[in-house]
């Protein structure tokens, strides 16, 4: 927190960052969200780093447990969930031991008290209570009776039948969301609301929640033990009207807004895996809008059915993650020979096999773009922030239905569960994709005939003729074809020549894809940090903070693996040093070495959490250093 | 190709491709059978669909002037399915073997089957792996010597009509490459059916696997194997229908002479809700070297998953109205800077 002193108690701060922390059961997660509700509606920006087990319910008490909700919350632009938080809310000796370290020092600690049982303590690794011996005495420690509280604020209901004593006690994470509320002046209306709402069957649930949350807040005005209440003004946010969305809501959204932009029905085929499955819950609520959701058997039927409805006409999309991405392998190198447009959505997480569900990672980049049997170019799009999912999503479809190929859309963890505030875009100002395609109608082959792989001259994409449509039938499949006749055929020239229209068409994607931004306010830098897909808003922070220190850096992020920008080449040769920070052990450093032979430096790191801003700061540092020697 | 309108004949549903099966291949009796049924039962060519996966079998599409995939091994359920969600105005058949519907794409067809999506399913059984050039199948009989397994085969085969069963198929057949007239009633009745239909066709591989189904086709030896189904009527068989299907007090079915069959004997209904009886019917026979019915199994109307998600969608809409994009986007909590 960086701030100053103001009238009273009351510090102003120009940005925080506060991180709940308890056991899977505790409810933080919820606490978090309605939190960052709160910052979104006092005109904060924000980004949260949801970080959760991928146990359902981990043994209670335990490291493996505990559950973790940050928001960070400004009233400037930010692009990073924060790197160490300064409110950190600990609900029992598991979340404190796990995520104490992260706390910036002198930073505000508040720990349930209650929870801090012997047995809990020996759970949690502690070998004496850290309340008592003085590991904390830096911090600013607020020792909370979270549980009693509660369950004295809910007495009544308890006594009146309402709710037994172990509903009473799980309300706990509304009353240290109160607390948190207060010292930050958040009014609490919107999530009295909001619980109104989501308890509206069982409204006697909801009244002990919010008894809870008014308690919480009450408690910190009542109580003397809190000399500072901390105030972030809203940010000079650019006008307009805002939401708060995760990358999987954004991605479900910008499907829909594809297909409707596109003229096309969705379908969406897919099978349940962590972090995908939000799309699929999204879509599936939105059935009025004419989507077909299809839960299939498994990740090889989810794409087939996917292959089979883009056949049909549909704008067809699947998503997984890495494991099930290995498993559409050898469908998607069939959607790529029977060139049929349809997205693939992998929101990557930690690997290799079942790896690490709940975390984030990119280490998938080889996967999608060589991962397949044969010659298999399929372009790939990457999503940089849970916003830009959406814009990421229709791009995908873009490309799909204008070069009729299946197109590759990534995604992550971190980008899936994480919120940010977004401007809603007009809906009349997205791209009309129903000029990027039209079924085709009549014969085109001399003798009146169908000739199903006869190309466009400029985008080499073949016709879209769908079944029902007299005198076009044609069968097509994963043997090689003739061009123009799509006829089977094992000529050796033929299969160069389409081996090589096939990689000419991702040329001539990357010929029409928009110019490269190139971010280098002084135009002095002599280093450019190049990124991907997440990482965009890590890179971000730190080159703000670099040039807030008088050090010029540039930046450029790539929203296009595959086929890469053209002016890529050219770009890195124009600075001394590129440094390319992937969550991956270099993926993407590699093909750029490869392509411009240029000496790209990776900067790596899978931790399953995205980067911090001062280790990408120190990454600079240390390339400058070594470049002056 | 097919633009004209009115009476269509085999010929519209044939496209220019070379047949390139083995001479003397059971595809090809197959073939022209779904050929002239095609355009005996008033099908439009850009109507229908042929999905295949891989095998000799799933070379079928290509031979057809309609519409066609030809995907990969073992996936043609799931592409189908796809395809039929999308397009319920489409006649979709898949065309899969035994290698291809039951081994590496069991999965897939165990849930096309269950789900009663919109599809006629035909798997041509050679109980054999012809493409691959021999080597023993899902269905081939215990023991069976081929490349693969020059000590006989381990594995006990699976009996596809009860599989299909198993999984509540709602329509279930059997018939014979070359036995066209009972092969395209059954196929009528498939093509009729809404909802999944199942149809295993007894099919010859004269490279790799000759005979196989002897005992169902040589003049000699069929009549005293094939068991006809027929609907209403008693389960009897033999030249002179000289032996009948009785049924056990444990659910089981047997063979005794018709004579002694009383009022054991089962009367054919594949109407019955229950598959129980149709599967006491599949387990008198384990391979077709002796008596086998054939025949349609179950025949049953069940609600059709694609109808039914295109009924959700109607329902939502009707309900919520047509989905606006711009209220999507705001929905939830917005708030506006100026």
């Amino acid at each position: 927190m960086s701030g100053s002193t103001a009238a009273r108690s009351r510090v102003t701060l120009s940005n925080a960052v506060v991180r709940f922390a308890g056991d899977s059961g505790d409810g933080m997660q919820l606490a978090g969200d309605q939190f960052t509700s709160q910052s979104a509606i006092a005109g904060n920006d924000l980004a949260t780093l949801p970080d959760f087990p991928a146990e359902i319910r981990a043994p209670a008490g335990t490291l493996a447990g505990v559950s973790s909700f940050q928001l960070h919350f400004s009233d400037q632009d930010i692009h990073t969930p924060g790197d160490a938080p300064d409110v950190l809310v600990a609900m029992n000796p598991a979340a404190l031991m796990k995520h104490f370290g992260a706390l910036k020092p002198g930073g505000t600690l508040i720990v349930n008290v209650d929870a801090f049982s012997d047995r809990n303590l020996q759970k949690a690794g502690y070998e004496s209570n850290p309340l008592e011996d003085d590991s904390l005495t830096d911090y600013q420690v607020h020792e909370v009776r979270i549980t009693d509280l509660t369950l004295r604020a809910l007495e009544g209901h308890v006594e009146r039948g309402e709710l037994n004593k172990k509903e009473a006690e799980r309300c706990k994470n509304m009353l240290a969301l109160g607390l948190v509320s207060w010292m930050f002046h958040r009014p609490i209306a919107e999530t009295e609301e909001w619980l109104t709402t989501k308890f509206a069957k069982v409204p006697e649930v909801a009244d002990a929640n919010i008894t809870a949350l008014r308690a919480g807040r009450n408690y910190g005005e009542t109580t003397e033990a809190f000399t500072y209440t901390y105030e972030v003004k809203p940010a000079k946010l650019a006008p307009g009207r805002y939401r708060n969305i995760t990358g999987n809501q954004a991605l479900a959204y910008g499907l829909v807004a594809a297909a409707e932009r596109a003229g096309l029905e969705l379908f969406y085929g897919s099978y349940p895996i962590t972090p995908a499955s939000d799309i699929l819950h999204e879509l599936a609520k939105l059935k009025h809008y004419g989507v077909a959701t299809f839960q299939a058997e498994d990740e090889i039927a989810a794409i087939g059915s996917v292959i089979g409805a883009a056949f049909g006409g549909s704008l067809a999309v699947t998503a997984s993650s890495g494991p099930g991405i290995a498993l559409k392998t050898e469908a998607m190198g069939l959607a790529m020979v029977m060139e049929l447009p349809l997205i693939v959505v992998n929101v990557q997480r930690g690997g290799p096999s079942t790896g690490l569900p709940t975390k984030t990672e990119q280490s998938d980049l080889l996967q999608v773009l060589h991962g397949r049997n044969g010659e298999a170019p399929i372009p790939t799009v990457a999503a940089s922030s849970p916003s830009d999912c959406f814009h990421a999503a229709i791009e995908a479809a873009r490309i799909a239905l204008t070069y009729r190929t299946p197109v590759v859309l990534l995604s992550d963890g971190y980008l899936a569960n994480s919120a940010e505030p977004w401007l809603l875009p007009d809906v009349a100002d997205l791209p009309d994709l129903s000029t990027s395609f039209a079924f085709t109608t009549e014969p085109n082959g001399p003798d009146g005939g169908f000739l199903p792989y006869l190309r466009d001259e400029r985008t080499l994409a073949r016709p879209w003729a769908l079944p029902g449509t007299a005198g076009l039938e044609h069968r097509i499949g994963g043997l090689e074809k003739e061009d123009g006749s799509g006829h089977i055929s094992y000529e050796p020239e033929n299969h160069h020549a389409m081996t090589e229209l096939r990689h000419e068409r991702m040329q001539r994607i990357a010929d029409q894809l928009p110019a490269l931004e190139v971010d280098d306010p002084s135009g002095e830098a002599e280093v450019l940090l190049l990124g991907w897909g997440s990482t965009e808003g890590p890179i971000r922070a730190a080159c703000h903070q670099l040039r807030e220190r008088g050090t010029p850096v540039a930046r450029v992020h790539l929203h296009h693996l595959n086929p890469l920008p053209n002016e890529v080449d050219e770009l890195l040769r124009s600075y001394d040093t590129v440094i390319c920070p992937e969550n991956n052990m270099g993926q993407l450093s590699m093909l750029l070495r490869a392509r411009t032979l240029v000496d790209v430096r990776p900067y790596t790191r899978v931790t399953g959490q995205p980067f911090s801003a001062a280790e990408l700061v120190d990454a600079v540092d240390a390339a400058i250093t070594e470049g002056a020697r | 190709m097919t633009t004209n309108e009115g009476k269509l004949t085999k010929k519209d549903f044939t496209s220019d491709r070379e047949v390139r099966w083995c001479p003397g291949c059971g595809d090809y009796a197959i073939l022209a059978t779904v050929q002239t049924l095609l355009a005996d039962v008033g099908a439009r060519p850009e109507k229908t669909v042929f999905v295949s996966g891989i095998g000799c079998s799933s070379r079928f599409p290509y031979y057809m002037d309609t519409y066609g995939i030809h995907s990969i091994h073992g996936r043609a359920p799931a592409v189908a399915t796809g395809l039929a969600i999308a397009r319920p105005d489409l006649d979709v058949w898949v065309i899969t073997g035994d290698g291809d519907g039951l081994s590496i794409g069991g999965n897939h067809l165990m849930h096309a089957l269950r789900r009663n999506v919109n599809l006629n399913i035909l798997l041509f059984n050679n109980e054999i792996y012809g493409l691959t050039k021999g080597q023993y199948s899902p269905t081939s009989p215990l023991g069976s010597m081929h490349k693969s397994t020059p000590m006989g085969s381990l594995d006990r085969p699976v009996n596809p009509v009860a599989l299909a069963l198993g999984a509540e198929a709602t329509f279930v057949a059997r018939s014979i490459d070359t036995d066209r007239q009972h092969l395209t009633g059954v196929l009528e009745a498939a093509y009729r059916h809404r909802g999944t239909s199942f149809v295993e066709i007894y099919q010859n591989c004269n490279v790799f696997n000759d005979g196989a189904f002897i005992a169902l086709k040589d003049p000699k030896q069929k009549d005293d194997n094939q068991i006809r189904l027929v609907e209403g009527e008693p389960i009897t068989f033999g030249p002179e229908g000289e032996r009948a299907v009785i049924a056990e007090d444990d659910g089981s079915m047997s063979f005794v002479d018709t004579a002694d069959a009383g009022e054991r004997i089962v009367v054919h209904d594949p109407h019955r809700r229950e598959p129980t009886t149709a599967f006491a019917l599949s387990r008198l026979s384990h391979n077709p070297t002796g008596p086998t019915p054939i025949g349609i199994f179950r025949d049953v109307d069940q609600p059709v998953y694609d109808d039914l998600l295109r009924t959700q969608v109607e329902d939502a809409r009707a309900a919520k109205g047509p989905g606006d994009l711009g209220a999507l986007l705001a929905s939830g909590n917005v708030w506006d800077v100026h």
